[in-house]
């Protein structure tokens, strides 16, 4: 197995101790010198003699978007204006954006961790690796771009725009990486073929390294199936640095660099850890960021944490694809449900359409949840207990999925809303 | 081809959700095709029914049915012509004892009734009926 850092391959117990050794570390450079983590510290009642073990991270005070907003522009930066090296800055939807400073090893560690994810997927010196995530305040592009140099592979900083141009640089070039949106590159795909480009026999594109936007395993494998290229997973948001973890060739979770990282899933509700493989929300703790320290930051993204040694021998923890955000969370008689375990539960059932709403309602004192599907006009058939069948086979699967009771109303074909961009996929009409 | 392909009858089955007046809707593909209902029955499931209609232009309805937007699918039933005076259903049950009824409905239609069924197997559904002596109605009566 190749590998970019032989830290990889730490064993667990290892990479464990190092962990807590940076986390006492940072604990204690943080209440001594940040008077924001000070103040954090000291309303939670916390100091650095209590962190004695690893799992005294979740004595910790969390951070939210909003610390990092009501920071702007430096207010929780430790490093002092002469030591940072550049910034980016997140899109601010809600008003002012976050602004993220980086010292030099900032950079190093961020350009670190992305040639490591690289290496991990099959990138290497002989590789053409173009960038079509925008390069400027964005992370996105400057992120690859600095992780594809280091591990020596050649860039083409291509940004994002003229999709023409993009394509005749992926064909006269040998262009074999691609890092792109997912939506991007089945775009070029498209435009390639009005050019008259065949992906898979006018160019040498193998890898496409594809995030900043949710996707799912059914367009990895349109992706293969159309273009031929290989899809890999990267996640990153611009608060921990830019694009920092990525899958390896196994295709099988992210791998998270703990001597770099420390991450825990929680329950969104209660601040505990999920059990191992269950959703919750990524809760990340940089522990070697100088210029924006960030400790046990709320990312507000779903996935799962997985803890055993990756089949590539990689020992580090990894995580699953993003399932969605802590905002699209219903909580059903106590229990969790993210809109995407639904469609993950109906993508399997040819009988039925991917649309779909969830009404939640309170009868009484108990809370139900209808799920609405459409059915496929290819699986109805006259028969009343052949749609009888299908809907009890739904529900069952969705209860199983979700542990939770839910009703199933198949309903005619495009009778569901239909959504530009991001979709609203629950009614809730519970008064509160 | 069979001999007695003639008397399978093709009835339009329109998947329906519960939503207000999806019938009407129906009928107004059906009125504004200028097509004809010969017999008509609606069934409920759960939170939906299917709606079962025999019509002078299937192949027309069910074009213009799809295009509105509907489920629609062909489905083969017979008719089966029954006397119109008391005891004539009773007559017709007596030589079906053997055959394998999905569901059915009925109407008159003067100086006879008749009854339209869905069997569980066509081909020996008509034999069966025939050579008990009961009178099947061609589909040229329908379409």
């Amino acid at each position: 197995m190749s590998y970019w850092n032989p830290v990889e391959v730490m064993p667990v117990p290892e990479l464990k101790a190092l962990q807590l050794k940076q986390l006492k570390m940072l604990v204690y450079k943080l209440y001594t010198f940040s008077p924001f983590y000070r103040q954090k510290m000291k309303e939670a009642g916390v100091t650095p003699e209590d962190i004695q073990e690893l799992d005294d991270v979740r004595k910790l005070p969390f951070m939210t978007k909003k610390d990092l907003r009501d920071g702007y522009p430096d207010k929780l930066f430790l490093a002092s204006p002469r030591e940072v090296v550049r910034y980016h800055a997140s899109s601010g939807t809600t008003g002012k954006p976050t602004i993220v400073g980086y010292t030099q090893s900032d950079i190093d560690g961020w350009s670190e961790s992305v040639a490591r994810g690289l290496v991990s997927a099959g990138v290497g010196t002989d590789d053409v690796l173009q960038v079509c995530y925008t390069y400027g305040l964005f992370s996105g592009g400057l992120g690859l771009h600095y992780g594809a140099e280091k591990v020596g592979a050649a860039v083409v900083p291509a940004s994002t725009g003229n999709t023409e141009r993009q394509i005749d640089l992926v064909r006269d070039l040998n262009v074999t990486v691609i890092a792109a949106t997912p939506s991007y590159l089945l775009h070029m795909g498209e435009v390639a073929e009005r050019m008259g480009v065949d992906i898979r026999k006018d160019t040498k594109l193998r890898l496409g390294i594809l995030g900043a936007e949710p996707w799912s395993e059914r367009m990895r494998d349109r992706i293969y199936e159309h273009l031929g290229i290989k899809a890999i997973d990267i996640y990153g948001t611009s608060e921990l640095s830019g694009p920092l973890w990525c899958e390896c060739a196994e295709q099988d979770g992210i791998h998270v660099w703990g001597d770099l990282t420390l991450v825990e899933v929680l329950d969104p509700n209660t601040g505990e850890p999920v059990p191992p493989g269950q959703r919750g929300e990524l809760v990340v703790t940089m522990l070697q960021k100088e210029a924006l320290p960030i400790v046990r930051y709320r990312t507000g993204d779903i996935t799962t944490l997985y803890e055993e040694v990756c089949a590539c021998g990689r020992t580090h923890p990894r995580i699953g694809r993003i399932q969605g955000r802590v905002d699209d969370m219903i909580i059903v008689r106590g229990i969790n449900v993210f809109p995407s375990q639904v469609e993950h539960s109906l993508m399997q059932n040819p009988e039925v359409g991917n649309e779909f709403q969830i009404v939640v309602d309170r009868k009484g004192a108990l809370d139900s949840m209808l799920v609405k599907v459409e059915l496929r006009p290819e699986a109805f058939g006259d028969r009343l207990f052949e749609l009888d069948a299908i809907k009890d086979r739904l529900t069952h699967k969705l209860r199983d999925a979700l542990n939770v009771g839910v009703n199933v109303e198949i309903v005619e074909p495009g009778s569901l809303p239909r959504f530009e961009g991001k979709a609203k996929r629950v009614v809730d009409k519970r008064v509160y | 081809m069979s001999e007695n392909d003639k008397y399978r009858i093709k009835q339009l089955s329109i998947f329906s959700e519960n939503r207000p007046n999806r019938l009407g809707a129906v009928a107004k593909v059906l009125k504004e095709g200028r097509i004809n209902i010969l017999g008509f029955s609606i069934a409920e499931g759960a939170g939906y029914g299917v709606i079962r209609v025999l019509v002078d232009k299937p192949e027309i309805a069910k074009d213009l049915l799809i295009k509105d937007g509907f489920v629609v699918k062909f489905t083969e039933v017979l008719a089966i012509q029954m006397q119109d005076t008391p005891g004539g259903l009773f007559d017709l049950t007596d030589q079906m004892k053997d055959i394998n009824i999905e569901y059915g409905y009925g109407y008159r239609n003067p100086p006879y009734a008749v009854l339209i069924v869905r069997v569980e197997d066509i081909e020996q559904g008509i034999r069966s009926l025939l050579a008990g002596g009961l009178k099947l109605l061609d589909n040229v009566t329908f379409h």
